[in-house]
């Protein structure tokens, strides 16, 4: 495929990264980063911090482009996409970012419907429709609407960002510590909402977590990563790569580290069933 | 060294992208809270600035005239002196404080919370949402701001030299009207046009730019009024280098008296 041209999208898209690395500065933050996500999957990132779980989001959405490898979206190569491009095909993505990132001079209402603003693509009434469709879909009472966005509590604030990314219809929705900074309830909210939007939309999602409420909830597939601070040159990155039953049963020693002892089956959502295609890995890479 | 080739490559960089965004899209529409924030707001601030420019200069001029019995020339001394040099100079120092400084605060603190990344990802180039409305903000508004704060410090001036000297108004304004051509204040303007221009690009750059939270954006709003502060004292020096080699041949072209 060409890759100067954007392909028309109708549905959830694919990403592919293959032999992704990157250096932030002089420290390399990724290497060796090999994984195909399959169009309307969840796949789910765990690690610790310092892993460069919010690098690897930034990566997929072109954000950072890796020192090495190459990024697919749709089998498009987002490195030789033109800046213009790249920012055309951005609107395919929705991004709810950790803090919310909601735009500080304008009200709830005019964050939510900025983009579709920006791009000046659907009429006045479309646009306020769609705003008061994606806001009554993640739960934000009326009476919000109209508040700025120093007037919210973090909760309202991931809303109102998953609303601002929803806006749009995009095929791929990417999540950088959604739960994060939550109490124990709104974590359950956002959880819910995060699968509500991959169970009603045609939408491709990756969490970035290190919450193992949200990854028993919302995860289809898990990778975890390792710093690189922590590994010999030989090492792999990813730790594991499967789906959240076998990261259940999985003997590495540092995935049951990070599990801290609590299995993952006992969180308040119940697993979905296991595929047949899991694979575990070791520190010294991944085996079948 | 290399640092500062760096820095000096990514500004390069920087003003290409904001004069390629003027030419290609931008929206005039998101100029207007910006009008009213840098230019209606800053009115009071350069209107006082100018009136204390003229009046000190006044008094200082005064005793130096006095002192060859030429005191009703002030008017000439303080005029020029306010038109082509203290007036754009002073304005533009004030203003980098006042609107450079919150220009980058403002986009640091988008950067630290993330809003940045958000309008790319929005499919919204940060530049040309909010570099290039400033920019052009500060273009235009910083000339007009000179003209108020050159026309308070001859206003000032004019009030110590009669008031306070007792120097005679008829005398005072016949020297200053003698002295003063259009070509002075081109000069000036076309001074405080430079000025303008390099607050907005250099706040908006460093803004961009900022790292490292709550003290990032402190650092970043202290950094862009330092860098400003500089640019405008030599971009003084080496338009005033310009400026006296043509000024010759361009006064008498607009028929004017020096």
């Amino acid at each position: 495929m060409s890759s100067g041209t954007i392909q028309a999208l109708d549905g959830p898209a694919t990403m592919k990264l293959e032999g992704v690395g990157i250096y932030l500065g002089q420290s390399q933050v990724l290497r060796g980063i090999d994984l195909d996500i399959q169009a309307g999957q969840t796949l789910v990132v765990i690690g610790e911090s310092g892993c460069g779980k919010s690098v690897f989001l930034k990566l997929l959405i072109g954000l950072l482009q890796p020192t090495e490898g190459r990024v697919l979206f749709q089998d498009q190569d987002l490195k030789l996409l033109s800046e213009k491009r790249l920012m055309r095909l951005r609107l395919k993505y929705g991004y709810l970012f950790q803090s919310g990132a909601l735009f500080d001079s304008l009200t709830v209402e005019e964050n939510v419907a900025f983009p579709m603003k920006q791009q000046g693509i659907v009429s006045e009434e479309t646009m306020r429709q769609r705003v008061a469709e994606c806001l009554e879909d993640v739960g934000l009472p009326l009476s919000l609407w109209t508040r700025m966005p120093s007037d919210l509590s973090g909760g309202q604030r991931k809303r109102v960002g998953l609303a601002r990314a929803l806006v749009m219809q995009p095929a791929v929705m990417l999540y950088d510590e959604p739960t994060t900074g939550l109490d124990p309830i709104m974590t359950g909210v956002i959880n819910d909402l995060i699968l509500k939007v991959a169970r009603s939309r045609p939408v491709t999602s990756i969490v970035v977590t290190h919450e193992l409420r949200t990854l028993a909830t919302v995860a289809d597939r898990v990778i975890m990563l390792r710093p690189l601070a922590r590994l010999e040159s030989w090492e792999s990155q990813v730790a594991f790569e499967g789906t959240p039953e076998a990261l259940r049963k999985c003997p590495n020693p540092i995935v049951q580290a990070f599990l801290g002892g609590h299995s993952v089956a006992e969180s308040a959502h119940p697993l979905p069933p296991i595929p047949d295609s899991a694979h575990v890995a070791t520190p010294r890479g991944i085996q079948p | 060294m290399l640092g500062a080739v760096e820095s000096a490559g990514s500004f390069a960089m920087f003003v290409a992208q904001v004069v390629f965004s003027i030419r290609h899209g931008f929206r005039w529409s998101t100029m207007g809270p910006l009008l009213v924030e840098i230019g209606f707001k800053s009115i009071g601030v350069v209107l006082f600035t100018g009136c204390f420019i003229g009046m000190v200069l006044a008094v200082q001029a005064h005793m130096q005239l006095a002192a060859y019995g030429a005191a009703t020339r002030l008017g000439q001394m303080v005029n020029l002196s306010v038109i082509r040099e203290l007036g754009p100079v002073l304005a533009a120092t004030m203003l980098a404080g006042r609107v450079g400084g919150s220009i980058s605060a403002e986009i640091a603190t988008m950067r630290m919370s993330e809003q940045i990344d958000a309008l790319s990802c929005l499919g919204v180039s940060p530049i040309r949402y909010l570099a290039v409305p400033r920019f052009l903000a500060c273009l235009i508004l910083v000339p007009v701001l000179t003209v108020f704060a050159n026309f308070m410090g001859i206003v000032g001036g004019w009030l110590v030299a009669t008031k306070i000297h007792g120097i005679d108004s008829y005398h005072y304004w016949q020297h200053a009207s003698q002295s003063v051509d259009p070509w002075d204040h081109i000069m000036g303007i076309t001074k405080a046009l430079f000025f303008g221009g390099s607050i907005g690009l250099i706040s908006c750059h460093v803004g961009l730019n900022a790292s490292g939270g709550a003290r990032g954006v402190g650092i970043a709003a202290t950094r862009a009024f330092v860098i400003s502060f500089l640019t405008i004292m030599m971009m003084d020096f080496f338009l005033g280098l310009f400026f006296s080699r043509i000024t010759p041949f361009m006064s008498q072209i607009m028929g004017g008296s020096q």
